[in-house]
């Protein structure tokens, strides 16, 4: 199980645990936090799963694949923080990561 | 205090619990059981669907839940705890058998009857059955449900020989899944393309070599006229006389919408149930939203029936926030995507009329765009490994954008840049 912080736009704090191998957007849909929509069920097709990493943790991220990178390139908000919730997988390297999510998705 | 606050602010009189039946338990119905709860109803919430599974996804069918890489669980939309957060009635594996569109009461295959205040019907559609001789033979298979991936998955061994009926998107999912577990995979397409009432001959041309690369036998103006063969053995009978064995066989020739339970309550039908742009169908109360649905669309001018996630979803929320008393309009792109080996297709849009096809990159490279224009407004897009171009693209045709041609095709442009 790996433990997720997710942080909402009005600073609503929710901490999940989830199986390993899920994905963060996964972890999100399931535990209802709102804001990730997941619409393609990870398909890297819909960029509605866009969340902010934590600065801590990004580092410790696997980079961005070309095609993530590009579907970001329209999210509403985009920083140096900005990834797509559905690439990312949990492991217990990830144990605690902090994440929030943007004000609206497209 | 049971409706929803918006609605019932003005009312004086205490407020009687108000019942919401959804119809089908798919990814339409998923939707509006959580949009229905977002929107704050606060009513009865019954979800009564015929396969005997909470709402999930169906794209895995053809892609990762078919190779068996993706658990069951994973296709649910939303895990099972959220159904008794969200106090819902879930009633799986029952069908509606009966709507009665006056009284407000719907009849269950179990001899139940329940009456409602707002009704949603998400009922989707079905795959369209091969009507030739043989076509109850044993190893033949459709391919809409995680019960139908069941009676197939047994049969997709390595060495095994596949041949699949169709060659739409589903049908070359399969096909690509099949030649990468080893099959020997032959694809029957009637027209003279695969994807043919979708894509443009170019597109349509780069997927066929692409599948032709992989091992893939397709052939195209080719008819299937029956199946023979016993239980051990299909022998899939071409029109030019030909016979193909198979030990197994698939056919994805489309869907019909269910729309048998509108029709019989007097509901107006027309390929689809007929909805407004707020999904309300001919009956008072009564909704409608996804694959069974006829519905207008504003970009086109025209009245549309879509099978994609993003209509049902769309939908979804459009109908739940219509019984809260919210007008939330349907006004969609529509857009869907496939995955193919390493392609990935997306697509926005409707390329119906189009007059012109311009290509932005090479289909050689494997990363390209083809705009479909008519009359130099842009309609939709083909968009393979190119995402910018595919949300650049889904911008313009929201605004209904006339675009030069050479514009869309000059790289030198980068892409973002196409909509400034
Ligand atoms: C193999 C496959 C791959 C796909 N890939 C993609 C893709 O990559 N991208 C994409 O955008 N779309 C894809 N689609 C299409 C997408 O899955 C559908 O558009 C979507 O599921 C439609 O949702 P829906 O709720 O309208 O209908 P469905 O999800 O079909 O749900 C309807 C449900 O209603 C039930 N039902 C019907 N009648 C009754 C009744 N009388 N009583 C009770 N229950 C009833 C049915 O059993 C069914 O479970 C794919 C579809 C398939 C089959
Ligand atoms: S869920 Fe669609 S891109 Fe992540």
């Amino acid at each position: 199980m790996t433990k997720v912080t997710f942080i909402e736009h009005n600073g609503t704090v929710r901490n999940v645990e989830v199986d390993d191998g899920l994905s963060l957007m996964e972890a999100a849909v399931n535990n209802l936090v709102p804001g990730i929509d997941g619409d393609c069920g990870g398909a890297c097709a819909c960029a509605t799963c866009h969340v902010h990493i934590d600065a801590a943790w990004l580092d410790k991220l696997p980079p961005m694949e070309a095609m993530e990178n590009s579907m970001l390139e329209f999210a509403g908000g985009r920083n140096e923080s900005s990834r797509l919730g559905c690439q990312i997988k949990l492991s217990p390297a990830l144990d605690g990561i902090v994440v929030r999510t943007p004000l609206g998705q497209h | 205090m049971s409706r929803c606050p918006s609605a019932s602010t003005l009312e004086a009189a205490p407020i009687v619990s108000e019942t919401v039946i959804i119809v089908g338990a798919g990814q339409a119905a998923g939707q509006a059981v959580a949009s229905l709860r977002q929107e704050g109803f606060d009513g009865r919430i019954v979800l009564v669907g015929a396969e005997p599974v909470l709402p999930y996804q169906r794209p895995p069918l053809s892609k990762a839940f078919l190779a068996g890489t993706l658990p069951l669980e994973r296709l649910f939309l939303k895990p099972p705890a959220f159904y008794e957060q969200a106090r819902v009635d879930t009633l799986l594996g029952v069908a509606v058998t009966e709507l009665d569109a006056t009284r407000r009461q719907v009849r269950l295959d179990d001899g139940r009857e329940l009456a409602f205040d707002h009704l949603l019907l998400a009922t989707g559609g079905r795959a369209r059955r091969l009507d030739c001789p043989g076509a109850d033979h044993p190893r033949l298979h459709y391919l809409r449900t995680v019960a139908d991936v069941d009676g197939i998955r047994a049969a997709l061994r390595p060495g095994a020989r596949l041949v699949l009926i169709g060659g739409g998107y589903v049908g070359l999912e399969i096909a690509a899944v099949a030649a990468k577990l080893g099959l020997a995979v032959t694809v029957l397409e009637a027209a003279p393309t695969v994807l043919a009432r979708v894509t443009c001959p170019a597109v349509a041309r780069f997927f066929e070599s692409v599948h032709r690369q992989a091992g893939v036998t397709i052939r195209c103006a080719t008819t299937v006229t029956g199946i023979e063969g016993d239980a051990s053995l299909a022998r899939v009978v071409t029109g030019d006389g030909e016979r193909i064995d198979a030990d197994l066989v698939i056919a994805g020739i489309g869907l019909l919408p269910n729309v048998k339970l509108a029709q019989a309550a007097g509901l107006v039908c027309d390929n689809g149930i007929v909805v407004d742009e707020e999904c309300r169908t001919s009956a008072p109360g009564i909704f409608s939203a996804g694959d069974c649905t006829q519905h207008p669309n504003a970009i086109y001018d025209s009245r549309l029936r879509l099978e994609s996630v993003h209509n049902a979803i769309e939908q979804g929320k459009t109908a739940a926030a219509a019984m809260c008393g919210k007008a939330r309009p349907y006004r969609q792109v529509p857009w869907f995507w496939s995955d193919q080996y390493d392609l990935k297709l997306q697509t926005a849009g409707l390329n119906r009329g189009y007059d012109q096809v311009v290509m932005r990159g090479s289909t050689d490279s494997r990363s390209f765009a083809a705009f479909y224009l008519r009359d130099g407004r842009l309609l939709a897009v083909d968009a393979v490994n190119r995402p910018v171009e595919f949300m650049v693209a889904k911008a313009l045709i929201a605004n209904r954008t006339v675009i030069a041609p050479e514009r869309l095709a000059d790289e030198l442009i980068v892409a973002k840049d196409l909509a400034g």
